[in-house]
């Protein structure tokens, strides 16, 4: 499997665990402490400080490795939690049929049928905005969108053979589900992940720059260009190290989905 | 007409039904979410006087059936409420800020749909060498950006190093429609190279989705040139997936709006919710989450009838 990957999936691969490294070992790696006040404000990059520093002097390689580690982290936790949530509706919805997928899909159409961005800042409008509750909105309306996917492919799979052959043996709902429809839905939803995790990257990002994400002192992507966008004015680029760091991690990740997902050519859902 | 105008009809009535349910969902949604409004706009240090007179002035104390009703019910006459921050009328304020924000969109749009289609056409006829691999992979990288980040890039170096185009995009009355092109580039160059990548790629899928049908390959060993075969035969059959992409795009750039005009602090609508967001003043949020929704919701209604209507099987039926 790993020998006949291509050159890009490696990179994207690379990249993508380096990230992860990072976030897990941010305490280790990190020069400085996360909200220490180190130096000027806005210095140069310098041996120092290697990206220099931020609006209110503190080290931006620091605040950069720490908010990599909250970004990730918020991320992959609303991740982990629409994909269960999508995939187990999703599931039961093919299986059940009737009244049960009739429900399930058209409340899913209901709330897709909003933004999902004007829908968190509603919900945000009158919840206090804390990392948890930041995570189960953005997973549960992400979850909309899993659900879909998840749907589709196992109502495909639903109509084969061995599950009816399943069905006939006997075997109940949990059974046909975990282990006839789920082997089988993996890989696409496995590539579909990827695609909702940088979503999530994205999401939370944008969050955080408009000031309803992430609260300081805790340093994460989005709010390190908030706190640094009044220096781009002044020709101060601190704000831009966000971009790079967004930019490789989503371009690594749609890499290793682009070639998980060319791997399974049956059975490929809609991306979206 | 027959089976087509049904199905439009049917369309339209589902969109009707779907923005009152979202109308139900906006308003409800802020309501039986656990935390007490009141608190949240006043803060822990409220006292209990105020906190009672503000529940009263948000009504929470009346059955929320009626609340709601009363709600619709001015927002189906024009009527949106008062600014809890500042006590304006809503709808007054909305008004020209609902404007500029149409404004910025419609030019992202007459610049983005036109090139995506050429470039998605483009792709198609130089599939897998090097300007398909070119065009894909730069929209690949706007996509992998956050829109205010492609904002900002933009903003330091068209903006700042370069000096081409104003970093802050104020807009008011007085300007020209050459100043305010001027005054809103960047903010529309980053919603162009936003909304152009989803598009181009969406396009490219639809029309290689057309190349694959046998006729094609008629066309083909007829001799046809590759650019003929595409324009003349393949795009008219994706016309319809094409417009559908097209108003999907449009949608989507509604929301794009929201964070790119925070970005240039532009006085449209997005910036106005965003601002009144982190204030908790909820009768504006409701008003703007509501009319956000119901432009996403027009759009995508728009898409699925174009899309019946493009469909010859349902225009002429046997």
């Amino acid at each position: 499997m790993i020998k006949n990957m291509p050159l890009s999936a490696m990179i994207g691969l690379f990249f993508v665990c380096l990230y992860f490294a990072m976030a897990i070992f941010a305490p280790w790696l990190a020069p400085y402490g996360m909200a220490e006040v180190v130096g000027d404000v806005w210095e140069p990059s310098s041996a120092a400080h290697w990206l220099g520093t931020d609006n209110i002097g503190r080290d931006l390689l620091t605040r950069m490795i720490y908010g990599g580690q909250t970004t990730i982290y918020i991320a992959t936790a609303a991740t982990i939690l629409s994909f269960t949530m999508g995939s187990v509706l999703g599931f039961l919805a093919a299986v059940l049929g009737g009244w049960a997928d009739q429900l399930l899909s058209r409340s899913v159409d209901l709330v897709m049928s909003i933004p999902s961005l004007i829908l968190a800042l509603v919900i945000l409008s009158v919840m206090p905005v804390t990392v948890p509750i930041l995570i189960v909105v953005m997973g549960v309306l992400d979850s909309t969108r899993v659900f879909r996917l998840a749907r589709a492919v196992a109502v495909d799979i639903n109509a084969m053979e061995f599950v009816e052959a399943a069905t006939l043996r006997g075997e109940g709902r949990g059974w046909v589900i975990f282990r006839e429809i789920l082997p089988n839905a993996l890989s696409p939803l496995v590539a579909e992940m990827g695609l909702r995790f940088i979503f999530a990257v994205l999401f939370i990002s944008t969050l955080s720059f408009l000031g309803l994400g992430v609260q300081p002192p805790l340093a994460d992507w989005g709010g390190i260009v908030k706190e640094n966008k009044d220096g781009i004015v002044y020709g101060i680029g601190a704000a831009l190290y966000p971009a790079v760091a967004i930019a490789t991690l989503a371009i690594s990740v749609n890499l290793v989905a682009d070639w998980i997902l060319n791997r399974t050519t049956s059975l490929k859902g809609g991306r979206g | 007409m027959g089976p087509a105008l049904r199905l439009v009809v049917q369309r339209i009535a589902l969109g009707l039904l779907l923005l009152f349910l979202v109308s139900i969902l906006i308003f409800w949604g802020t309501l039986i979410l656990p935390g007490d409004v009141a608190q949240a706009i006043l803060g822990q240090s409220a006292t209990p006087e105020a906190l009672a007179n503000l529940r009263d002035e948000l009504g929470v104390n009346d059955p929320p059936l009626t609340r709601y009703f009363e709600w619709l019910g001015g927002v189906l006459t024009g009527d949106l409420g008062t600014a809890l921050t500042n006590g304006k009328d809503i709808a007054e304020s909305i008004g020209s800020r609902l404007e500029n924000t149409l404004f910025l969109a419609f030019w992202a749009a007459v610049i983005a749909v036109p090139l995506a289609i050429l470039l998605g056409l483009l792709a198609v006829r130089y599939r897998d060498r090097w300007p398909d691999k070119l065009i894909s992979g730069v929209t690949l990288s706007t996509i992998s950006i956050p829109e205010f980040l492609i904002g900002y890039v933009l903003m330091y170096f068209v903006g700042v190093k370069l000096g081409w185009a104003p970093t802050v995009s104020m807009i008011h009355d007085g300007m020209n429609l050459g100043q305010k092109l001027h005054s809103i580039a960047l903010p529309v160059a980053v919603l162009t190279l936003v909304v152009l990548a989803h598009m181009m790629r969406m396009t490219r899928a639809a029309i290689l989705n057309v190349m694959q049908s046998p006729y094609i390959e008629t066309a083909d060993l007829k001799g046809l040139t590759k650019f003929n075969i595409i324009w003349k035969h393949a795009f008219p059959n994706s016309i319809s997936p094409v417009v559908n992409v097209v108003m999907l795009n449009l949608a989507y750039l509604v929301v794009g709006v929201v964070v790119v005009e925070v970005v240039f602090t532009y006085p449209g609508m997005g910036q106005y919710l965003v601002d009144h967001v982190s204030k908790r003043d909820l009768p504006v949020v409701q008003a703007c989450g509501l009319i956000f929704a119901a432009v996403y919701i027009t759009l995508n209604m728009i898409a699925d009838v174009v899309s019946i209507l493009s469909n010859p099987k349902l225009r002429h039926p046997k």
